[in-house]
């Protein structure tokens, strides 16, 4: 078993309000010292059997081209062979 | 002249966008996300709502629905595209127009009646408006704030492929209060706020909306 974990966060340069709206409410609760919030997606793939180069690929096209947007939002893909 | 409606699961203003159709004098032709047949529709709007509960993005599920991949090919090919609020969030998700629906800036779901200012009339859904003319259609949006890079933003206000911007306080954050795109070749356009709500008055706030149906018309006419 592997477990592949895609995480989908918008770009820097888009404006996240929910980010903000749970800055604001991080302030309300007496946390100090918050620079920013930005709030994104995981996705938890889990997969029988290893992880081929072959397989790798197709799921980092799948990432980019159907869990993310890459007109607002960047992904990072991560494989855990070690499930 | 025979107007397609697409219903995904989840569509809500398929029924409106087909009532439109019919006001405008087209014969508006239903047609399900699942099937792999355009119906040989000489044109095709995507209606409002929430296709697929908006599951992953909006609009992300819908793209890959088998009737979007003949959509897509014939919409390249010169086929007339209307996208209507979520159908609008599709037509972006599906790469026939640039940029992205993102949610409101203000996080509210605005729902209101909206003034907006047509600003290309050389569409194929625009055709019937003046240059400059002032109209007012509901809008209705979570996930309205039209967002693209900076150089595309000045592509399609070079080339003037911005049909339509929102007049008075910027409803939902959108980039240079765009309210609607469309393609180059001018056959594909997407509109967050609903004219198929704006045809009649019993249940509309004006009958600002028609000529988009009625522009379609005339372009497949003339075509």
């Amino acid at each position: 078993m592997a477990r592949v974990v895609v995480d989908v966060m918008l770009k820097p340069e888009i404006l996240d309000p929910q980010g903000r709206a749970v800055q604001g409410a991080l302030g309300r609760l007496g946390v100090t010292g918050v620079a920013d919030v930005r709030q994104g997606k995981q996705f938890v793939i889990e997969i029988d059997g290893e992880v081929t180069p072959e397989l790798r690929e197709q799921l980092h096209a799948i990432a980019g081209e159907l869990l993310c947007n890459p007109v607002i939002e960047d992904f990072v893909l991560i494989v855990d062979e070690a499930q | 002249m025979r107007i397609g409606v697409i219903t995904f699961p989840g569509s809500l203003d398929d029924a409106d966008a087909a009532r439109a159709v019919r006001i405008a004098g087209g014969e508006p032709v239903a047609l399900w996300h699942g099937d792999a047949d355009l119906k040989a529709v000489d044109a095709v709007v995507l209606p409002g709502g929430f296709s697929y509960g908006d599951y992953l993005r909006c609009g992300a599920i819908a793209r890959f629905a088998p009737v979007m991949s003949k959509l897509v090919d014939a919409a390249n090919g010169g086929l007339p595209v209307l996208g209507i609020c979520n159908g609008f969030q599709v037509l972006c998700e599906s790469h026939l127009l640039p940029g992205a629906l993102t949610r409101n800036d203000h996080l509210h779901f605005i729902c209101r009646d909206q003034a907006l200012v047509i600003q290309d009339t050389t569409s194929a859904w625009t055709n019937s408006y003046s240059q400059g003319q002032e109209i007012v259609v509901p809008l209705k949006n979570g996930e309205g704030c039209f967002v693209a890079d900076e150089r595309t933003l000045d592509e399609l206000e070079a080339e003037g492929r911005v049909i339509a911007r929102y007049i008075g306080q910027n409803p939902n954050g959108s980039r240079r209060e765009i309210a609607g795109i469309r393609n180059a070749r001018g056959n594909v356009v997407g509109l967050m706020p609903h004219p198929e709500h704006a045809v009649d008055l019993l249940t509309g706030p004006t009958l600002d909306g028609l000529g988009f149906f009625t522009s379609v018309l005339t372009s497949v006419v003339n075509a």
